[in-house]
């Protein structure tokens, strides 16, 4: 890829006896949205480390923005932005004093200043709170100060650490929109999250798993990909299913959602007719049985079982 | 579902007031027993005062709210007995064992001797840390963790139990196996609250209660409130360039929203029919080209935001 934005090869990281990043190989097209997706533990935060220079892997490269950040850690932090979680904002400046300061640590003119943060500030709805302490700010509100200040100096490539947890979903939208804004003006963004829904909004994703790449590629791409199908059962008791369809032939995982329940099978227009004729045969009763599109949670929990059994 | 007549808890017109603020305005609902309710909303929405008075750790201004029969403000002691409660962090003690931690809530909840070991064996083997009672809970990972607390918080047999955000950020094998125990004890008739704002868990839950300013602004099932909640049909629009689309899409009479969606857009019409005939033609004359525009089912996210943004309370919440 020419015009790629971050080429990671081989990167890891060892603390003492626990791999917490192993050997992770990807590549992000400059314009990207890419989601570094998984659980507490994955190693997203690490990651997000070692590529903006912070800290030094054991092993393996990485070049963000033309920069090798393993030989060169200090010449990549100009052309970057690094929100991690809990961006340091002052509670007790406010809005503007706190994009004043970040503009002064960043070399930033007065008059560059002014028109970056009245750009930044209407786009996060935040221009009419200038005045407000950042304390005193919603958390959703916070993490869009913390992204206007992270963006005062137009980086290339915007490293964001969690940047929704506790955010509630019409912020999170919100918080979104300006990331797509972002990229439509050529930035790069590479942001983490352990929400397996939210990476349905990145352009492209790794899917982490205690530090291993499971899977990488878009979303709409991965889902096409997934061995089996997702068939969902409604019924008004979710429970009898459950118990009447765990261990059916061809059904790999059973899964009671709320008024429904979820089943991964190798095979779903094979497979339905035979799991209504088992809830026929126990009396259980249903509205209906039909396949659904596979989630992101259920692409990782379908890849980590292959990944263990091939283990094995 | 023990076929008991009494609603398990029951709640009407409660208010609560802090000074001039209503955090509480006038909430009436009630929960069968066996029943899993989530209670969703932005952050400040009331769903911490809605549970805090449930749990009789708060009076309420006026209203009325009875917790398996026993009124909350007035028999608060004999309530907390009836109630357990599982909070975010978990509250374990990093530094006690497994079994240590058991007996400690064992003993905070009065669990009598003979009764905790047979809980304390139970609790051990329902998590999954048979073999590894004696580790320290600091040397556990998330999921076990998870389900230690889960056996803390349900020792004493309690027939309500509140979840606050119960598995945000933990892996979703751990995930899964959490909520098929919640599952299990809900078919027991354990009725389960369960406070959150994320909507992969709000989707494990039989009703859902939206809360926005204080208010309880719908509720049902999840696929109910998927069914009723947006007045039209969701669109998934793939197309190119995104931005001009949107432009273009947000400024169309007929759209009554749009918003981005990885590579493609989201797009709530009153008539898809309309729509389909007339989008790409609209799109094509500003110089988007379309691959594909198909009606999609909405997501809980999209009824939380439709019914929550479109209140205006996200905006300052």
């Amino acid at each position: 890829m020419p015009d790629a934005a971050v080429v990671v090869v081989g990167l890891t990281k060892r603390f003492g006896g626990t791999t917490a990043v192993d050997a992770l190989s990807f590549t992000v097209g400059a314009g990207e949205i890419f989601g570094l997706v998984g659980p507490d533990g994955a190693g997203k935060t690490t990651t997000m480390r070692m590529l903006t220079g912070v800290m030094t892997p054991t092993a393996g490269s990485a070049m963000v923005a033309g920069c090798d950040v393993v030989r060169d850690p200090e010449a990549v932090k100009h052309r970057i932005s690094y929100m991690p979680q809990g961006f340091g904002l002052y509670e007790d400046l406010t809005v503007d004093e706190n994009i004043r300061f970040y503009a002064d640590v960043f070399g930033l003119g007065r008059a560059a200043r002014e028109e970056r943060a009245q750009r930044l500030l209407g786009a996060s709805g935040l221009t009419r709170f200038r005045d407000r302490l950042a304390g005193q700010l919603s958390g959703g509100m916070k993490k869009k100060l913390g992204l206007s200040c992270a963006l005062l100096h137009t980086p290339r490539v915007v490293f964001l650490d969690e940047p929704t947890t506790g955010v509630d979903p019409v912020s999170r939208r919100d918080f979104w929109r300006i990331l797509y804004e972002l990229v439509a003006e050529g930035v790069t963004v590479l942001v983490s999250t352990a929400y397996l829904d939210e990476a349905e909004r990145c352009h492209r994703l790794a899917l982490l798993h205690q530090g291993r790449l499971l899977l990488c590629d878009a979303p709409a791409r991965l889902k096409a990909a997934m061995p089996g199908a997702v068939v969902q059962v409604g019924s008004p008791r979710p429970d009898a299913v459950r118990d009447a369809l765990r261990g059916a032939p061809g059904v790999s995982s059973v899964l009671v959602a709320g008024d429904s329940v979820h089943l991964v099978v190798d095979d779903a227009e094979r497979r339905m007719p035979e799991l209504r004729a088992r809830l026929h045969a126990v009396a259980v009763p249903f509205t209906d049985v039909a396949p659904v599109a596979p989630t992101i949670e259920d692409l990782f929990v379908a890849s980590v079982r292959a990944s263990s059994q091939g283990a094995r | 579902m023990n076929g008991s007549a009494d609603p398990a808890v029951a709640v009407e017109h409660l208010v609560k007031r802090f000074g001039t603020f209503t955090a509480v305005d006038d909430v009436s609902f009630e929960a069968r027993h066996g029943e899993i309710i989530g209670f969703l909303g932005p952050n400040g929405a009331g769903k911490s005062t809605i549970i805090r008075i449930l749990c009789g750790l708060l009076r309420p201004t006026s209203g009325r709210v009875r917790i398996a029969g026993l009124d909350v403000t007035r028999q608060p002691e004999a309530v907390r007995a009836r109630i357990g409660y599982m909070s975010q962090r978990f509250s374990l003690y990093d530094d006690l064992t497994a079994v240590e931690n058991l007996v400690f809530f064992g003993g905070l909840y009065g669990v009598p001797g003979r009764e905790l070991e047979r809980r304390i064996t139970w609790a051990v083997d329902m998590a999954g840390l048979a073999g590894r009672e004696h580790e320290l809970v600091g040397t556990l990972a998330g999921g076990w963790k998870q389900r230690l607390a889960l056996g803390c918080a349900v020792l004493h047999r309690p027939p309500i139990l509140f979840l606050d955000e119960p598995t945000s950020g933990v892996d979703p094998m751990s995930r899964r196996q959490f909520w098929d125990l919640i599952h299990h004890m809900a078919a027991s008739g354990v009725t389960v609250f369960v406070s959150t704002h994320y909507m992969d868990e709000a989707e494990y839950c039989n009703r859902l209660a939206l809360v926005d300013r204080g208010r309880l602004v719908a509720v049902g099932t999840p696929s109910e409130l998927k069914r009723t909640t947006l007045a039209g049909t969701l669109l998934l629009v793939e197309c190119e360039p995104l931005g001009a689309a949107l432009a273009v899409l947000e400024a169309m009479p007929g759209v009554l929203e749009a918003a981005v969606f990885g590579d493609a857009l989201h797009v709530l019409v009153p008539s898809a029919e309309t729509a389909l005939r007339e989008l790409p033609d609209r799109l094509a004359a500003r110089g988007v080209r379309c691959r594909r525009i198909v009606a999609i089912a909405p997501s809980l996210e999209d009824v939380f935001v439709h019914r929550v943004g479109a209140a205006g309370g996200g905006a300052t919440a």
